[in-house]
């Protein structure tokens, strides 16, 4: 058997298990849309963390942070700072999304928004701006997807039809499963993901240098600028490692499919507990940087930085094992954007779609329509991942300019009586807006700033200056602070 | 509304001020230690201790629910 023909099928053969979790998992329970979204709201602790593992370990650990490390160097050790910083931010901010989540029986983030500032617009407004974001963030699972495929093939097929392949398994994983599927094939993904960045982490700096030390040893003596910022970037320095630390941390649950996560768990305490722990789990991350480094050792002239772990784990290892990692690889693409079609199509229909367009829309027209969103975004995604050509990392924050902004609306509601609609309205307009200024026509860094906290900054002024001078308004989530201490 | 414990976002704080603002303080190569860069090291050495950091900040909450609750949780 050719090499390329092994590695495919021990590929194939990994996604299609993943697949059949997915589908067990939903086996004998009737999908409404509460179930179809947040699964009935009764996973405990384990179930929670997989699910936000599912979405925190993506594509993007494996062939982004990797990708980073060879081409940027040192920058991509902003990821190494958000991660825990990102659960802190949770840590406070978890349970209360929660206790409104089960008071107000939320689905969705927009459902958050209009829980607390009762504005149907508003709602709508956050629904569009999470949808949008997302986009780049889908389209950079399959960006992933189409490396991997291709790689795996040893070239022979094509990243386009890899990429369209790929995106059909995963429409139909998350039409039929819904969320709770989507948590149990994370189980595989997981245990998958673990034991190749153990494996390779080590193994491949070992192969070539004897281990870490030496391998970071031959990168200081060849490259010593590449391993502190701005690393081998001009414009990567430490003001911008501050605010995109800053901005990410905080950007991380506004992601409306972590946000809407933690509507699933049993209890705020399970949540809060789990934040506690979970930075624990980034310690694959710095593995994948290793074998990035240890890449630009061994083969400098690769044209992209998000081909260097699979080129080498390629390079060093049999055709089968590169089957194993292509598979781990594949289901960390897939799960992933799974969870996220689910969420953006459920925020289109549910609250831009039937509030705005379609006011008579029963809960079952709606739940079609969402299953029918499915379709629609990921052909979007993969329109534009066919389109475009941007490094994983940066198509990552890209999306988080976008959902950071979704920042004051969310923590001054929750911690703030003062904040008024027409206060939210404005900071989110004047904050999508400079993000989208500033990304779409390429000044993110500007001067050495991260676009996204540069609109964030604005986002909070105009949120705070609106706020005040317009009139206190009646606070939709006022019960919440009082009865709630009791499950947080 | 429930403000957190003035206690836990103290603890909070810290991984903050020891990963992100004092990024010009410890981004440099050398010293190494176990082989790593001293970025890389004191990174890595963050994601372990940020956890201790929430522990603490986790059973302060929990024990001010219990005072303001009469130990319901």
């Amino acid at each position: 058997m050719r090499p390329s023909a092994i590695a495919l099928s021990i590929t194939s053969f990994i996604v299609l298990l993943g697949s059949l979790a997915g589908f067990l998992a939903r086996f004998r329970r009737k999908m409404d849309l509460e179930q179809w979204t947040v699964a009935g709201r009764g996973f405990g602790t384990m179930l929670v963390w997989l699910l936000m593992a599912g979405e925190i370990y993506t594509t993007f650990t494996f062939l982004g942070a990797s990708g980073w490390a060879y081409s940027r160097g040192a920058p991509v050790l902003y990821i190494l700072g958000y991660q825990p910083l990102m659960y802190v931010v949770g840590f406070f901010i978890l349970p209360l999304v929660w206790e409104a989540g089960q008071k107000c029986k939320l689905q969705t983030q927009a459902d958050f928004f209009q829980a607390r500032y009762q504005s149907t617009y508003l709602s709508a407004l956050v629904a569009l701006v999470g949808v949008i974001s997302m986009l780049p963030y889908v389209q950079l699972q399959l960006t992933g997807l189409g490396i991997i495929v291709e790689i795996a093939s040893y070239g022979g097929i094509h990243r386009t039809p890899a990429m369209i392949i790929a995106f059909t398994i995963v429409a139909a994983f998350v039409f039929v499963s819904g969320v709770r599927g989507v948590a149990w094939a994370s189980v595989m993904k997981d245990f998958l993901l673990l034991f190749a960045a153990l494996f390779i982490g080590i193994a491949i700096p070992y192969h070539y240098f004897g281990g870490i030390g030496p391998m970071f040893a031959a990168v200081a003596h060849a490259k010593p600028q590449h391993l502190v910022m701005p690393g081998s970037t001009k414009n990567l320095g430490h003001s911008w490692y501050i605010t995109s630390v800053l901005m990410t941390s905080v950007g991380f649950f506004m992601w409306p499919q972590n946000f809407a996560a933690s509507f699933t768990a049993r209890s705020g305490k399970i949540l809060r507990r789990n934040t506690v722990f979970m930075s624990l789990y980034s310690i694959t991350m710095p593995l994948m940087m290793l074998v990035g480094l240890t890449a630009l050792m061994v083969l400098p002239n690769l044209s992209n930085g998000d081909l260097s772990l699979l080129t080498i784990v390629r390079q060093t290892f049999p055709a089968w094992f590169l089957g194993i990692i292509g598979g781990a690889g594949a289901l960390t693409a897939m799960i992933p954007a799974a969870i996220q079609l689910l969420t953006a199509a459920t925020l289109f229909a549910k609250n831009l779609y039937r509030p705005v367009i379609a006011p008579g829309a029963n809960d079952e027209q709606v739940a079609r329509l969402a299953k029918a969103m499915v379709l629609v975004l990921t052909l979007g995604a993969l329109y534009l991942a066919i389109q475009t050509s941007v490094s994983l990392v940066s198509l990552l924050l890209l999306g988080y300019a976008g959902v950071a902004q979704l920042f004051p609306g969310v923590v001054l509601g929750l911690f703030s009586r003062r904040v008024t609609t027409p206060g939210v309205f404005a900071g989110l307009g004047v904050g999508i807006s400079i993000a989208a200024l500033l990304t779409l026509t390429g000044r993110d860094p500007w001067r050495g700033l991260n676009a996204g906290f540069i609109a964030l900054c604005f986002n909070f002024v105009i949120t705070a200056v609106v706020s005040l001078i317009t009139p206190t308004e009646a606070n939709g989530l006022e019960k919440i602070g009082s009865v709630a201490s009791s499950a947080v | 509304m429930k403000l957190p414990d003035i206690g836990s976002l103290l603890l909070g704080l810290i991984p903050f001020i020891a990963i992100c603002f004092t990024v010009p303080l410890w981004d440099r190569i050398y010293p190494t230690v176990f082989g790593l860069p001293f970025n890389f090291f004191w990174l890595i050495a963050w994601l372990v201790l940020t956890p201790f950091c929430m522990w603490g900040a986790y059973r302060l909450e929990v024990r001010t629910d219990s005072e303001n609750h009469g130990g319901g949780d």
